[in-house]
């Protein structure tokens, strides 16, 4: 029923506080409740699993790597072009660029969607026409 | 007072601390030079009297006062300073106007006039807001900037939008009927020629920009799902 466990270089997401967003690795357990993170560009803190979602990525890695090793067990891995290519990590992508939006780009997305659907109706009505006399 | 000096006075004795001078009285006597001032003029220091001023005539009492002292009203001296212009509106800025006639028009920022308001214009022939003025709250400033460079603003200020005073007509009883249709007010011909110089260039760099044209001519208005304070404009 699981599939996805709390271990040692589990890659997490954290989602909530001043780190939401990011991703990290669980470098080490503290207790039931927390857990020893660590990240290439933040300091290594302790983090309480309900802040952290855990990801698919696994990554190999001792009990509280240095920094450096964990950075080449990372780049080793291929954690940030997994992240980058899974629908979770492209939603996520997604959303900061619909967020990050003008209202000028807004604008321009809808005369876009409205092509699209404009071109679709024609192709179905065609498709439509030449079915009936065929 | 004999002349004045050009450069105000540096003070020859220095502070040790704060109320105590590094010389005493009689030390500063001899190096303000007191003694040769008094050596000059015999003995003593000259005296300076008051020039003998002109006869005054006296104050006559005013042929009326109210009964009661009447207070004076404090003096205010209160100078109102500049309107801050918000770091996101620069010339060529398109704004969103959010109240009045053009509520939701998406307009261009030409410059700000020395009564705080913003000189906009729509492109008049783009979306039908002429050379108008706006305040700077009912106005959200995007991010998307107009090329102005090749336009001249330098003529108008807030005199050019001031309303024109209307002579007073006597009311006549036959003429109370007619008087009340008014030929309407036309802009006159100069204001008009205005608005095509300034909006000339203007139209030609907005069509530089793809869509931009059709952006200016459509209205904001917010969707379902939108959420002001989490857009970026």
């Amino acid at each position: 029923p699981f599939k996805r466990y709390v271990e040692i270089g589990r890659v997490a997401l954290v989602n909530y506080g001043k780190d939401y967003g990011k991703l990290v690795v669980i470098v080490d357990v503290v207790d039931q409740n927390r857990a020893l993170v660590d990240a290439p560009d933040t300091v290594r803190s302790q983090m309480n699993f309900k802040r952290l979602t855990l990801t698919d990525i696994k990554i190999d890695i001792n009990r509280v790597p240095k920094k450096k090793t964990l950075i080449d067990a990372m780049e080793k891995a291929d954690v940030k072009n997994k992240w980058e290519n899974s629908s979770w990590g492209r939603k996520l992508i997604v959303q900061k660029r619909r967020a990050s939006l003008n209202d000028f780009d807004r604008f321009k997305l809808m005369l876009a969607k409205i092509k699209v659907s404009r071109s679709f109706i024609y192709f179905s009505i065609l498709h439509h026409f030449h079915a009936m006399f065929s | 007072m004999a002349a004045k000096r050009k450069t105000p006075v540096k003070t020859r004795n220095p502070d040790l601390i704060r109320g105590v001078g590094k010389y005493s009285r009689s030390k500063m006597y001899h190096k303000r030079g007191l003694w040769a001032i008094k050596a000059k003029h015999g003995g003593v220091f000259p005296r300076h009297d008051p020039k003998p001023k002109a006869p005054v005539d006296p104050e006559k009492a005013p042929k009326f006062y109210p009964a009661e002292d009447v207070k004076k009203p404090l003096l205010n001296k209160r100078k109102p300073k500049p309107t801050k212009l918000r770091a996101s509106i620069t010339p060529g800025t398109v704004l969103i106007l959010l109240a009045g006639r053009f509520m939701g028009k998406r307009v261009v920022f030409l410059k700000q006039l020395t009564s705080g308001l913003l000189l906009v214009t729509g492109p008049f022939k783009i979306n039908g807001v002429p050379l108008r003025r706006v305040n700077q709250s009912y106005v959200i400033a995007t991010s998307t900037k107009v090329d102005i460079s090749g336009v001249n603003v330098e003529k108008f200020d807030d005199k050019y939008f001031a309303k024109e005073v209307e002579k007073k007509k006597k009311k006549g009883e036959g003429e109370f009927f007619e008087a009340e249709k008014e030929d309407k007010k036309t802009l006159p011909d100069e204001k008009k020629e205005d608005q095509k110089a300034v909006d000339a260039s203007l139209i030609k760099s907005i069509e530089g920009v793809v869509d931009l044209k059709a952006y200016l001519a459509a209205r904001f208005s917010l969707k379902s799902g939108m959420k002001p304070h989490e857009l970026v404009f």
